[in-house]
């Protein structure tokens, strides 16, 4: 059973109570209980306590709570270097292949904890996936990019892997560009194939959580416009936390908008709540465009 | 004079307006600067290096014109090499050859590409450091130390103790069969190994540094293990480079001399037992030199040193344009 499907009745009552949360945050601003959700709501899918991350002398990210609500799209948006991206590969442990990073505090998965020296990152990362920036398809064929996480995911031999790479081609919208072409290099397509290749890649593996790493800041707004339709397609059945320079790409899909800057993060809270009645003066004036 | 120059802006200066009057303003013609000629003569350094390939070329063919018409094609199939009686055949030391450089192969692939996993993707910036310089101190050992070495401690070891073991695990092959006195063909190729593992470790080492750090991260955020994601993106993506280095590393096996020499046994033979002797091309060339007699014993021997050439020239080639593809080429995605 899913573990995620026991809780989605819940899921949808927190949804219905979105609209009362910005409210009730703000009477506990002053503690770091306002970057949780609401207590006595649904708990929450991942949830980062105290994190601070240090790349040897700096300091990436300091002391951020956050919660990221299940089945959701969660954006975290502030100017660049301000540890977004940083926190971001927290939450699936990619800071370990950084030599030299240090992270303290903690993160939960499932209210299971993730970050203690007993747990494998690499079933971390299988149940919370992550995209990136610039689209990396591996040098191998276009169903050889999927076929590999297939393998990745679950063991090899196993026989239905082209129907499952289908099948993550078709949840990245992907599939029908590509299947005439599956021999064809990963490389040869253009730049916004190669990311929903990448998002493929990804779903292949049947996360539960998927990060996306300012997934379209490389690419043009036709490209952008398809991957954002497809983020708000899989939030259906996926918690995804995505980082972007955008604020209209967050205000488009994001149910929740957290704000970082120099580390910390400033605010979070319902998007519409947080671009139209910021609770802090800096979240206000970054969104007015006033630095960042 | 003084109403021309009102024209340019450099007035008080009669002889540069003069000649802003016969070629427009400011010279832009002639020889300001030995740029030219700096040119032509580093051109030239260029091209001798052409020149001597093309020279040596030459007169490696020239040299072994006689042994090329007496014996023909047949040269490189003939197995008897009898300097008394004139007859003269190349096979027994292309076998030598090939059969050392295949072992130094064997051995040194795995070790190298090892070697350039651990320093890339393993160790410590500050330990990889060091052995990498280690590794690179290796070449630059001369060849005749690795010959003592080899005759003094690394063939009395084969004899009393890889040789035995490998009879009697592999025995039945017949690569293994028999008795090994020390020196000998496997002894010659563990030594060949050691000598290309710097070219195949310091070359894979390169090429796995320079595969995009994008594609490790993203195949470790699949949930990737790192083996999975060595095996299955780092090394597919070097896979050219290091063959390029494989084939550098069978360039330098081929031609190695000095060291085979001290270690093979010298003995002109075509036998499937690594533990006997052998003899090989440069070997041969190396040691029978200075006392061939007779113009046609010069010949031949210079038609393997002919052979020799082409064919490391040929392995090296491939070898360059292999590690170049892999930097520029149609798969180069650099």
């Amino acid at each position: 059973m899913h573990p995620m499907e026991q809780s989605s009745p819940r899921a949808s009552t927190y949804l219905a109570e979105g609209a009362a949360h910005g409210e009730a945050a703000s009477k506990t601003s002053a503690d770091h209980a306002g970057n949780a959700l609401s207590p006595g709501g649904p708990s929450p899918k991942m949830r980062a306590r105290n994190l601070t991350v240090r790349y040897g002398p700096i300091v990436a990210v300091t002391d951020v709570s956050l919660d990221v609500p299940a089945r959701q799209v969660l954006a975290l948006i502030g100017p660049s270097g301000c540890g977004k991206s940083t926190f971001l590969r927290s939450l699936n442990r990619m800071n370990d292949t950084v030599p030299g990073a240090v992270v303290s505090g903690d993160v939960e998965l499932d209210g299971q904890s993730i970050c203690g020296t007993e747990i494998d990152p690499v079933l971390v990362r299988k149940r919370v996936g992550m995209v990136f920036q610039r689209a990396s398809p591996f040098p191998t064929s276009i169903f050889e990019n999927v076929a590999y996480t297939v393998r990745v995911a679950a063991h090899r031999g196993q026989r239905d892997v082209a129907d499952r790479v289908e099948h993550a081609l078709r949840q990245a919208e992907l599939w029908n560009e590509v299947k005439d072409r599956l021999k064809e290099s990963g490389t040869s397509l253009s730049g916004g194939q190669q990311q929903r290749l990448c998002i493929a890649r990804a779903l292949a593996v049947e996360p539960e959580v998927l990060l996306m790493d300012e997934p379209t800041s490389a690419l043009d707004p036709i490209a952008t416009a398809k991957i954002e339709e497809l983020v708000s397609e899989l939030r259906k059945g996926l918690t995804i936390v995505i980082v972007t320079h955008s604020m209209q790409q967050a205000a488009r899909i994001s149910h929740r908008t957290g704000f970082f800057n120099m580390g910390s993060l400033i605010e979070v809270g319902d998007t519409t709540t947080m671009f139209t009645r910021p609770r802090e003066h800096q979240t206000e004036d970054y969104i007015s465009g006033r630095f960042g | 004079m003084v109403a021309d120059s009102g024209m340019v802006s450099v007035s008080a200066h009669g002889e540069r307006s003069r000649s802003f009057r016969r070629r427009g303003p400011r010279a832009l013609q002639g020889w300001t600067s030995g740029d030219a000629l700096f040119r032509k003569v580093c051109t030239a350094f260029g091209l001798a290096i052409v020149a001597l390939l093309a020279l040596l070329l030459y007169e490696l063919a020239r040299g072994s014109s006689l042994s090329l018409s007496r014996f023909g094609f047949g040269f490189a199939f003939e197995k008897v090499w009898d300097p008394v009686a004139e007859k003269f055949g190349a096979a027994t030391f292309i076998y030598g050859t090939m059969v050392t450089s295949v072992i130094a192969l064997l051995v040194a692939v795995p070790l190298g590409v090892g070697i350039a996993i651990f320093l890339v993707e393993m160790a410590p910036p500050a330990v990889g450091n060091i052995i990498g310089f280690l590794v690179e101190l290796l070449a630059a050992i001369p060849s005749i130390v690795y010959g003592l070495w080899g005759l003094f401690v690394l063939a009395p070891l084969v004899r009393d103790h890889v040789a035995p073991f490998l009879h009697a695990t592999l025995g039945f092959l017949p690569f293994f069969s028999g008795e090994s006195h020390g020196v000998g063909m496997l002894t010659a190729g563990l030594v060949l190994s050691i000598m290309v593992l710097p070219f195949i470790a310091a070359v894979s080492r390169d090429v796995l540094a320079a595969v995009p750090q994008p594609l490790r991260e993203g195949s470790l955020a699949l949930g990737a293990t790192k083996w999975e994601t060595i095996w299955g993106v780092v090394l597919p993506y070097g896979r050219t480079g290091i063959g390029g280095s494989v084939i550098l590393a069978l360039g330098r096996a081929l031609g190695e001399t000095m060291a085979v020499t001290m270690v093979i046994g010298n003995t002109p033979q075509i036998v499937l037992s690594l533990f006997e002797p052998g003899y090989t091309m440069s070997s041969v060339i190396a040691n029978e030199y200075s006392e061939a007699s007779g113009p046609l014993y010069l010949s031949s021997l210079t038609e393997l040193g002919l052979l020799l050439f082409i064919a490391t020239f040929a392995v090296n080639g491939t070898a360059r344009a292999l590690i170049w593809r892999m930097a520029h080429g149609p798969g180069g995605r650099a």
